[in-house]
């Protein structure tokens, strides 16, 4: 299995220029698709007939060592029907924004997945409806634990790690559904209600 | 050193309370009884995050059975707890989430840290991970292992009951909070950061590395 994927002279005839190289690596063909069209061509690839990639099995993002390298998002897709795979990456300048549209309108489960990316990486997925961290406290502050120049042990002292942790309040951050009290929701204290109520978040940094 | 402090309390104070006057036959049999019925009925509230519960979990049924040591009853309500048992990695996440509940148990309460984790961040030496809960609550023993096995984790549970067997009434600090202060921790800063160097063989030994 080391040829390309007959996906990917579909995508080029229908897309032209926006897709970049392909290659294939372990027996996985990956597509390099410029941003500006990356939403079009996930779109294409779930709904066109004969293509019908309808899983989006993850998204992740890959920083390379070398600096000059640019940042990779990728989505990776499934075919149920075909049992095919297709791996999708954009190349972000390091030193520009780093942004790519979200595929939250294509696909659901898109939504950890693009937080998840973003809580680590920093890539903002615009036109996601509740982009804020999801592995890390809403409040963290020391940046995206998976960039390279991010030192292992995070930026602050332990003690100031310490004190940020303490401080941090939980409930406030939550939702009532990701707090799994939504029934329980009149028993809870008044002011708790009314900050739930206004939808109180913390201040993303 | 705890007896001369007590001494000179009560007499500078001319108290006559229970707690202040010094060790005598009433207070020490009275110690004897009370510590013999706390240690002999702890309840345990368990804060598994990782392997560790798993071991504990092992700990609890029949086969190691911690009911022979009066652990009938695990205590999922932190109200109703006196022992809370840290089994497993902490990461800063949970850290507020295992302090409220510590506050929330009413005295008298102890604490098993349970495994190399929860003791001193163990193999996570890193951004996520809170460097042993001491740092965050207040430990009596810590069962080292990763994970302990369940013989390991009950070895521990009878050094808390010596601890508790040893314990006086007359001592009044025993019973104090130690609240998270207005810095925002409970320990001085600098005693944190000498408690989450790195040691071992870590292979980065400073935090600028």
């Amino acid at each position: 299995m080391s040829q390309l994927s007959p996906t990917v002279p579909a995508l080029r005839t229908a897309f032209g220029d926006a897709v970049e190289r392909a290659l294939v690596s372990c027996g996985d063909t990956i597509v390099y698709v410029r941003n500006d069209s990356v939403h079009d061509v996930l779109v294409w690839l779930k709904t066109e007939p004969g293509q019908g990639f309808n899983y989006l099995t993850d998204i992740t993002a890959i920083e390379y060592r070398d600096p000059e390298l640019p940042l990779e998002v990728a989505w990776q897709l499934r075919s149920l029907e075909r049992k095919a795979d297709l791996r999708v990456k954009v190349a972000l300048d390091q030193h520009a924004s780093l942004e790519v549209r979200s595929v939250y309108d294509v696909w659901r489960g898109a939504d950890w997945l693009e937080r998840e990316v973003y809580d680590m990486f920093g890539v903002v997925f615009t036109g996601h409806p509740d982009l804020r961290r999801i592995l890390m406290w809403e409040t963290y502050a020391e940046g995206y634990p998976l960039r390279k120049d991010f030192p292992l042990r995070g930026h602050f002292s332990r003690a100031e790690q310490t004190r940020q942790a303490l401080a941090a309040s939980p409930e406030s951050h939550y939702s009532l559904t990701e707090l799994s009290i939504a029934e329980a929701f009149h028993e809870l204290p008044k002011d708790m209600r009314e900050r739930l109520r206004r939808g109180e978040r913390g201040f993303l940094t | 050193m705890g007896l001369t402090d007590r001494e000179a309390r009560a007499e500078g104070e001319q108290l006559s309370t229970i707690s202040s006057i010094s060790p005598n036959w009433v207070t020490t049999r009275l110690d004897f009884l009370v510590n013999w019925a706390r240690k002999n009925s702890l309840w345990p509230m368990p804060f598994g995050t990782a392997c560790c519960a798993i071991e504990y979990m092992a700990t609890a049924a029949s086969r190691f059975d911690i009911a022979r040591f009066g652990m009938e009853r695990q205590s999922f309500s932190p109200r109703q707890a006196d022992v809370l048992i840290c089994a497993g990695r902490l990461p800063f996440k949970l850290a507020p989430v295992i302090r409220r509940i510590w506050d929330q148990m009413p005295q008298p309460k102890w604490s098993i840290s349970m495994g190399a984790c929860a003791s001193s961040g163990g193999i996570f030496d890193n951004y996520a991970m809170v460097q042993g809960i001491d740092t965050i609550i207040p430990v009596d023993v810590y069962v080292p292992g990763c994970p302990p096995r369940p013989e390991g984790l009950m070895y521990g549970i009878q050094l808390l009951q010596k601890k508790i067997e040893g314990e006086s009434f007359t001592d009044e600090a025993l019973r104090d909070e130690q609240l998270v202060g207005p810095a925002g921790l409970f320990l001085p800063a600098e005693r944190v950061n000498e408690l989450s160097e790195p040691f071992g063989n870590s292979v980065q030994q400073t935090r600028n590395a």
